[in-house]
């Protein structure tokens, strides 16, 4: 029997994160994503070079409102960036993905200088790659994350997030430090094209840059999240050059949103252990983004982590 | 949509002059400002005024392969002229522009296509000239594509051209060319593609830019895929940029025609 083979024309971007010693920088490797010719998996139709990346959550303070599981992996190292930077690559962490929430003005307002320090001290202590977060306050963003570029200048590291009314400090920060950049859009594919062209517009390659598409968890939007991502993809292997980049996804955050993921065995008996539900959630979410083409997942829990990996081998082998 | 930029051809007295005086420079610009402003390929054809057609067809091939790695189409009614430039082009892909479709040509041109494996222009005209009326033009379009298939063609590969005629002197041809290209579409799966050279038809009209930019708008909607123009029009561009959107060709971006000139761009 013939197969269909659809015939795509050009690829997904391929981009490389981190900078080791001989780059400039100081990690002791780099990850590469995207250079896909073809849809997740479909070895008949086309290559799928690199897997995708597992980047691990951590944030600049301690978190208030984690569930227990969450607890139980990172509380007592959750107080020094550093110590939960080491932690999560203990665990399997690929990249770190330093999420700036004490900056913002209702969670700390903490400055733009403490938040360059923290992320020292992350580069400090673990060899991985960097994501490196802001607070989502535009004006705030805007004074935190041109120090935090400088302070991580030639690591090479992947910034966000631009979007459509604010993209223009940050793409310069990237342009001056030599980062790359992450593009955001409100689970919308016209204005995640849209902020693409933004930045591009200001001399940044678009090879440069790596999709946000909002993610959306099993049961809250992740139909949404897929049909956009997987949209996006095909037009990208169509030869939309503005839609042609990897696409990160913010799995561990969104999944430990949602109450199925969260909610305690007291409130919810008939669900079963909260241990190995929420894990269980988060590792679902990460299992189906990727087959609609997310190239970095980032994640939060050590078990969800570890089987999404095995699935990841499996898949591979 | 496949743009076949229109410029290199010796009517144009800048391209003249550079093929009189061998003076290559002229034609790489030319060839470049198209390749700039958008082309997809580029037309060669030597001109009217040309003593030499097989030499300067050879010569115009070679430099222009100089500055661009973009298709070539080889545009000559002449066989010979044909064969020549296919071997003279060695480094680009080639369209042949083109045989009519007429089965003792498209018996001759079909294989030459399937030797150089270059992609092939048949044109809706047939022993008894260009045909009147939508069922006679769709039954050319048909011996086009299944001498093709016969030849080992693939239809990617197939370009075919409903002719369209000056609005002036023929007006009711419009709408039955762009509903014989309609039917084009179900000649086969994949379809082959539709290609449209536009001068002809604003030639003597008054509003001659405002013709060939609403019939391009039109044409998209019937399926037309590839078009013989000046890639630096940009209003006749921006048409049918935003007649591809309309028709969900593209996603919508408030920048759709920056993301077209940026995901379409040949520039070395």
């Amino acid at each position: 029997m013939e197969s269909v083979v659809e015939k795509w024309t050009t690829k997904v971007n391929t981009i490389t994160l981190g900078a080791t010693k001989q780059m400039g920088g100081t990690r002791e490797k780099t990850v590469t994503v995207g250079g896909s010719s073809t849809l997740p998996y479909l070895n008949f139709e086309g290559a799928w070079p690199n897997p995708p990346a597992i980047a691990i959550e951590m944030w600049d303070r301690e978190p208030d409102g984690w569930p227990e599981p969450l607890a139980d992996a990172y509380a007592d190292v959750w107080k020094d960036p550093a110590k939960w930077a080491k932690r999560a690559v203990e665990y399997g962490a690929e990249m770190l993905c330093v999420t700036l929430k004490g900056t913002h003005p209702d969670f700390g307002n903490r400055s733009p200088d403490e938040a360059a320090g923290v992320v020292k001290d992350v580069l400090k202590a673990v060899g991985v790659p960097l994501i490196i977060w802001g607070s989502g306050d535009f004006n705030k963003d805007n004074d935190v994350m041109p120090r935090v570029s400088e302070a991580a200048k030639g690591e090479n590291c992947l910034l966000g997030t631009a979007v459509e009314k604010n993209y223009k400090t940050l793409t310069a920060s990237c342009l001056a430090d030599g980062h790359k950049i992450i593009g955001e859009s409100p689970l919308d594919i016209n204005i995640a094209k849209q902020v693409n062209i933004l930045i591009s517009e200001m001399g940044f390659k678009l090879e440069d840059i790596v999709i946000f598409p909002a993610t959306g968890a099993l049961g809250y939007g992740m139909e949404y999240s897929y049909s956009i991502m997987e949209r996006g993809r095909t037009a990208g292997l169509s030869g939309d050059r503005m839609l042609a980049q990897p696409v990160i996804c913010t799995v561990g955050q969104e999944s430990w949103r949602v109450k199925e993921a969260r909610g305690s065995e007291k409130d919810f008996p008939t669900w079963g252990d909260l241990k190995k539900r929420g894990p269980l959630w988060e590792a679902t979410c990460a299992a189906t983004l990727m087959q609609a083409g997310g190239e970095i997942v980032v994640m939060r829990h050590p078990d969800a982590v570890k089987s999404f990996k095995s699935l990841l081998r499996e898949f591979t082998a | 949509m496949f743009v076949i930029g229109e410029r290199l051809n010796g009517m144009f007295l800048d391209v003249r002059k550079g093929i009189q005086t061998k003076d290559k420079s002229i034609i790489h610009k030319v060839a470049l400002d198209q390749v700039k402003a958008g082309a997809n390929a580029l037309d060669i054809n030597v001109g009217p005024a040309s003593d030499k057609p097989l030499e300067t067809m050879v010569w115009l091939i070679e430099t222009v392969q100089e500055v661009t790695n973009i298709t070539l189409s080889i545009d000559t009614p002449k066989f010979d002229v044909m064969k020549a430039g296919l071997q003279a082009c060695t480094k680009n892909p080639i369209l042949m522009n083109s045989t009519k479709g007429e089965e003792a040509k498209l018996d001759k041109y079909m294989p030459l296509a399937k030797e150089y494996n270059a992609s092939i222009i048949g044109l809706c005209i047939n022993e008894k000239g260009i045909p009147k009326d939508v069922n006679s033009r769709v039954e050319t379009a048909a011996l086009i594509a299944a001498k093709a298939m016969e030849h080992g063609v693939e239809m990617d590969r197939v370009y075919i051209d409903p002719i369209v005629m000056p609005a002036n002197v023929a007006q009711e041809q419009s709408k039955i060319v762009l509903e014989s290209m309609s039917q084009f579409r179900l000649l086969s799966d994949p379809p082959p593609h539709i290609v449209v050279g536009l001068s002809n038809l604003g030639q003597g009209a008054r509003e001659r830019e405002l013709l060939t930019r609403t019939w391009i708008v039109m044409g998209v909607f019937n399926g037309l895929d590839a078009a013989i123009m000046d890639a630096a029009d940009k209003e006749m561009m921006d048409a049918f940029i935003t007649a591809e959107l309309l028709m969900s060709k593209a996603i919508y971006s408030d920048s759709y025609i920056k993301a077209y000139q940026a995901s379409h761009n040949h520039v070395q």
